[in-house]
């Protein structure tokens, strides 16, 4: 049987209006067979997580670069967890300081890639780590 | 609870999961299709087509604010383009619908085509089946970004939208056949722009110039979807074309030939599957194609022997 394509959702929650690394690795994900929900600008962790769930995605990347990530990382994962989703694979990107990010991945964000990391990485990462099924 | 009893009550994440089943492994999502089909056929859908930047997903986020405001629920499917090369695909029609993704009351889909070139995904028809059963009131169906030719919608939709905006051409492209031939509305957009007015007039002059005489004759209408513009008329304009196929019992026909044409698509799948099945085992198949290869046989004669299969062993057929 073919491989069905992993489903991404990449998400930029906040207030901060930096696109450009998300839009980067939405295309490598793209070239990388993935289907790519791309949602925009400001969203709230309510419309990432409903998002998330009506589009049955098997991952939900977070980009930030606001500094907003010790508050709205962990209401993502609240969300999901109240709705019964936290099967969902979420991984987290941005300017993000090496000292949040044991506290985020206590809360359950799986992984966070700070800058300078490739994009084969990421994609090595989902392909890894994605649910099976 | 199974998955159709949770698409039922309107649970989104059965709905999100059954639509997953039915995109990657469509056999096994045949039970539930079945339970749910009694349940289906109250909601109306609604195909919305056009050129890629037109403005068919800003224009379907507004269409859906109104009906909204008007109690009713809506379901939508997104088609985007997957890559022919990949099989990725960047899904971004919900960028212009933000503001529904908390909406209980609407559901969004996005989907790849993979590898389907009329517009639409394969598994779309299913996804309406589902979104209809768990009690949504209108569909939209959004295509694809089309050229000239891609009209699959019209075969999927009880009511189709066609939008166009200014700038892409003279007045013969109007009477070109391909989209211009299936619209039951059009929808002008960016009419804010230099030249909106030149399209219309273009479409009227087209519509004006159909020979045969019409019972239904598609209305024109102005929009710009970014400022919400001209909606509440379309809404209108829709509600009218399903108040037209409901008088004249031409949405059961429009419905009975969608019906037609999904039973014949089953069957023609379900045969090829038996008939390469029994063909694949053993090399049946590659031997046969070594004689056409070798010019012993035929490609005429070869496909009528993998069609005689089941009618000479007495499995089926008369």
């Amino acid at each position: 049987m073919k491989e069905r394509p992993i489903r991404v959702l990449i998400a930029k929650p906040g207030l901060d209006g930096h696109d450009r690394g998300a839009k980067v690795l939405a295309r490598a994900l793209r070239d990388a067979g993935m289907e790519v929900i791309y949602t925009g600008l400001r969203q709230t962790p309510e419309q990432i997580v409903g998002t998330g769930i009506q589009e049955d995605v098997d991952v939900i990347g977070l980009s930030i670069l606001s500094g907003a990530h010790t508050h709205l990382f962990p209401r993502v994962m609240e969300l999901l967890r109240e709705r019964g989703a936290n099967d969902i694979l979420v991984i987290g990107g941005g300017i993000i300081p090496e000292d949040d990010i044991p506290a985020l991945k206590k809360e359950g964000i799986a992984e966070i890639f700070t800058p300078g990391t490739t994009t084969q990485a990421v994609i090595d990462y989902i392909k890894e780590n994605v649910r099976q099924g | 609870m199974t998955l159709a009893e949770g698409i039922l009550a309107g649970d989104q994440r059965a709905i999100a999961r059954l639509i997953t089943i039915v995109e990657n492994r469509p056999r096994e999502a045949i039970p539930a299709l079945q339970a749910l089909y009694p349940h289906t056929g109250k909601a109306l859908v609604v195909g919305i087509t056009g050129p890629p930047g037109s403005g068919k997903s800003t224009l379907v986020g507004r269409l859906t604010k109104r009906l909204r405001q008007l109690g009713k629920t809506v379901g939508i499917i997104a088609v985007d383009p997957t890559s022919p090369f990949t099989g990725g695909a960047i899904l971004g029609d919900r960028i212009r619908m933000q503001d529904l993704a908390t909406d209980p009351g609407v559901y969004i889909r996005s989907m790849g085509t993979r590898g389907s070139l009329g517009g639409l995904a394969k598994a779309t028809h299913n996804v309406i089946k589902i979104l209809d059963a768990a009690g949504k009131d209108y569909i939209f169906v959004e295509t694809v970004g089309v050229g000239q030719s891609e009209v699959d919608i019209v075969k999927t939709a009880d009511t189709t939208l066609v939008v166009l905006v200014p700038g892409l051409g003279d007045d013969i492209q109007t009477i070109k056949a391909g989209i211009l031939e299936i619209a039951d509305i059009f929808v002008v957009n960016k009419a804010d722009r230099q030249d909106a007015g030149r399209v219309v007039a273009e479409l009227e002059m087209m519509l004006d110039l159909s020979s045969k005489e019409v019972e239904w004759r598609p209305p024109v209408y102005s929009t710009v979807a970014t400022s919400g513009k001209g909606i509440d008329a379309v809404v209108e304009g829709i509600e009218q074309h399903i108040h037209y196929l409901c008088q004249n019992s031409k949405l059961e026909a429009r419905r009975r030939e969608r019906y037609r044409a999904e039973i014949m698509n089953i069957v023609k799948e379900g045969i090829i599957t038996q008939l390469l099945d029994f063909w694949s085992v053993g090399g049946k198949l590659e031997t046969l194609l070594a004689e056409v290869a070798a010019r012993e046989k035929d490609p005429y004669a070869a496909a009528w022997e993998i069609m005689q299969t089941f009618t000479g062993n007495g499995k089926g057929g008369s």
